[in-house]
């Protein structure tokens, strides 16, 4: 195809005319704290860069569009590279989360907690959205019937961090089940609603409910998790676990030990939701997923597979929610708002819907990725949202799309995400 | 004369104001092929909704006599326990698979029931418990014998969604024989189907009534307009037009019935309306 340099200068030209009107008044005008009162100061150049921006860049993408035209398959070569990636990337990214402690500093250990968490979390609602199509908006709320079923059990019945993790697990279910009812016939856009006003309804009780929960004020000197009895103190002292192996006691110690109890519990719900993809419980999900009113009539309860997805959802957010009321050793209400479902969500979808790698690089560039451009301050929203724009754009279908069937007689084949349905809810 | 499986007596549907069936009787014997024909709105698919469950009734009754002596009152049970108890199960006239999933997926899909017996049963698989491995054995072998019966071995690990359209076809009946019906309702399995196509899924609804080995026999109850197919094959006819029971009887009874002539070719001069060997296959 011949490039027509003309009608793309006049195409970028208009493009450019456009971001002027846009940005004209919103970059080009700052307002400054005056003697008396705000005074605006002018930048006609901040807004000739986003213009020139702008235009260069639209004049690149029709570049980049003559040269390889909307539809073209992606060069054979690309794709062998980018399926050699895909093989080596799950061992590498294992044996990297794996040796992680031993050389990185406290700092990367914090961030390697949070982003695992985050990994737990997209894992356990992937259950849900990916492979049942329930769209749910309120995954916090499990989040926090883990955190606050942990802290005052923990602190109630003077019990550790092992015996509450299963309760609260088992807590967080009984409230997925909860939510799982009414929903049941909702589709869509109505069971997000319902979700999502299920998780403020969790946030608002916690914060109401003072006599239960000390409300705002939240709940502090939560116990911290011990190995096999072993406390990790920052003094050591007796029944520590520096005293045990006659060591220095060290604080990193206990940053250690927690970073491998959330990848344990991580690859944990990735292990369950990986084997349940193989088993008629995961199939069945998909098989939700794919077209409820076959299901029905191939004689599969639908309440009971809709409520067990929910049910074993919510028990990963329980785990992951105790995990993170004994990091903190302090919870509230606070950390439970509605953008904790949306960020968790949003991973959910960026990986690509099912799938365990792209939520996991998901996990690592959302709140990785966050943290690192935490220097830009308020830029950092924006990039974040011109990452989600980008990536729309290039992967609609999120990182890892694609689904690997779950049995074969001879070799498998990966499904491409153009046959898959995304689920009605 | 074999005896009934399916009883339908008196059974009406409204829907507000509008009466999709009044008072249809008819029955359906085990071991036959049992068509439901009628002009287009005369209230067939209608008719298979309230027999799998997807339409309560407002009136009337839906009496399955499955061999073994049980007798099961279909108008009262959910959707999913008529494809699971009482082992009816169905097509969809728009094919319904799970295109994302492959064909074999798709006939483990059906076969979830036995694969798993209870909740339980299906989270103790997790951990390898639970005889999962020898269900999943079996479940593969049934599937791999219904692959083979429709001619989609070849085909098993790709999508289903990908499969030419004769082929998915095949494929919704397969899964549905999968679930071990006892009797198997088709809605137009032949639409959009080839003349050689047709030929086959004759051959294949006789196959699935007879039974053989491996295969108990399974009633056909089919709703179809490609009247080549209907005439070759059934053993018995229902003619429904408007909601109502117009004719019933053999194909060629009801070829030569002037109320089925009348309903399908609308009223017209004596002369003109052919009699005798009415050609109904020409008109369809």
């Amino acid at each position: 195809m011949r490039f027509n340099f003309r009608a793309a200068l006049k195409d970028a030209g208009i493009s450019a005319l456009v971001s002027i009107g846009l940005f004209g008044a919103m970059i080009g005008l700052k307002t400054d704290p005056g003697p008396t009162s705000l005074v605006l100061t002018p930048r006609p150049w901040a807004v000739v860069i986003a213009a020139g921006i702008v235009f260069f860049g639209r004049l690149l993408i029709l570049f980049y569009k003559a040269w390889r035209p909307a539809g073209a398959p992606t060069p054979r070569r690309l794709r062998a590279a980018s399926n050699q990636i895909g093989h080596y990337l799950t061992p590498l990214l294992l044996a990297f989360v794996f040796t992680l402690p031993f050389y990185a500093g406290r700092y990367w250990l914090d961030l390697g907690i949070l982003v695992l968490t985050y990994t737990m979390l997209g894992w356990g609602l992937n259950i849900v959205v990916g492979l049942a199509g329930l769209l749910d908006l309120g995954y916090v709320a499990f989040y926090a019937v883990g955190a606050y079923s942990y802290a005052l059990i923990a602190q109630t019945f003077h019990l550790g961090f092992w015996t509450c993790l299963p309760l609260a697990g088992l807590f967080a279910a009984c409230w997925g089940i909860m939510l799982g009812f009414p929903v049941l016939r909702l589709r869509g856009d109505y069971l997000a609603i319902v979700t999502m006003a299920f998780g403020e309804i969790i946030r608002v009780v916690l914060l109401n409910w003072v006599s239960l929960t000390n409300g705002p004020n939240g709940i502090s000197g939560i116990p911290r998790p011990t190995l096999f009895g072993l406390t990790f103190t920052a003094g050591g002292g007796p029944g520590s676990f520096a005293d045990f192996f006659g060591i220095t006691p060290n604080i990193s110690q206990r940053f250690i030990f927690l970073y491998y109890v959330i990848l344990g519990l991580a690859l944990l719900t990735n292990w369950v939701s990986l084997r349940l993809r193989r088993l008629p419980l995961g199939r069945a999900w998909e098989a939700l997923r794919e077209d409820e009113v076959a299901c029905r009539a191939l004689g599969i309860n639908v309440t009971i597979t809709k409520l067990t997805a929910f049910a074993i959802g919510a028990c990963f957010g329980g785990f992951a929610g105790a995990f993170f009321a004994t990091r903190q050793a302090f919870i509230s209400p606070e950390s439970f708002t509605f953008m904790e479902s949306s960020i968790i969500l949003a991973i959910v979808v960026m990986g690509g819907l099912g799938s365990q790698l792209g939520t996991a690089l998901a996990a690592l560039i959302m709140i990785g990725g966050s943290e690192m451009f935490r220097d830009l301050a308020d830029y950092r929203m924006l990039i974040f949202g011109l990452a989600l724009v980008m990536m729309m754009i290039l992967r609609p279908r999120g990182l890892v799309s694609g689904r690997v069937p779950s049995v074969s007689l001879g070799k498998r084949h990966k499904i491409s995400a153009e046959l898959l349905t995304e689920g009605h809810g | 004369m074999a005896s009934p499986l399916l009883q339908v007596s008196g059974l009406t549907m409204r829907f507000g104001g509008l009466v999709a069936i009044d008072a249809l009787d008819f029955e359906a014997r085990s071991g036959e092929i049992t068509a439901v024909i009628g002009p287009n709105g005369a209230g067939k698919t209608t008719v298979f909704n309230c027999i799998t469950g997807f339409y309560k009734p407002t009136e009337g009754q839906l009496t399955l006599s499955p061999p073994g002596g049980r007798v099961l009152s279909l108008e009262r049970m959910a959707g999913h326990r008529i494809a699971h108890y009482a082992r009816v199960a169905r097509t969809f006239q728009n094919i319904r698979l799970f295109a994302g999933m492959t064909v074999l997926e798709n006939l483990l899909v059906a076969q979830h029931n036995a694969l798993m017996p209870s909740v339980a049963r299906g989270l103790l698989a997790v951990f390898g418990l639970g005889g999962y491995r020898g269900l999943e054995r079996k479940a593969i072998a049934q599937a791999k014998f219904w692959l083979d019966a429709v001619e989609l071995t070849e085909r098993a690990d790709d999508p289903a969604g990908s499969l030419p359209y004769g082929a998915q076809r095949r494929l919704e009946i397969a899964r549905a024989m999968c679930t071990n019906p006892v009797m198997l309702c088709l809605d137009e399995p032949a639409a959009g189907l080839n003349p050689r196509e047709s030929d086959e899924l004759a051959t294949l609804m006789r196959r699935i009534r007879d039974g053989g080995p491996g295969q108990p026999s399974c009633s056909v109850l089919l709703i179809e307009h490609d009247m080549g197919v209907v005439m070759s094959i059934s053993d018995h006819i229902v003619v429904l037009d408007h909601g109502r029971k117009i004719s019933d009887g053999t194909p060629a009874e009801v070829k030569a019935d002037p109320a089925v002539i009348k309903a399908y070719l609308g009223e017209g001069d004596e002369d003109e309306t052919p009699g005798g060997d009415a050609p109904v296959e020409d008109v369809a």
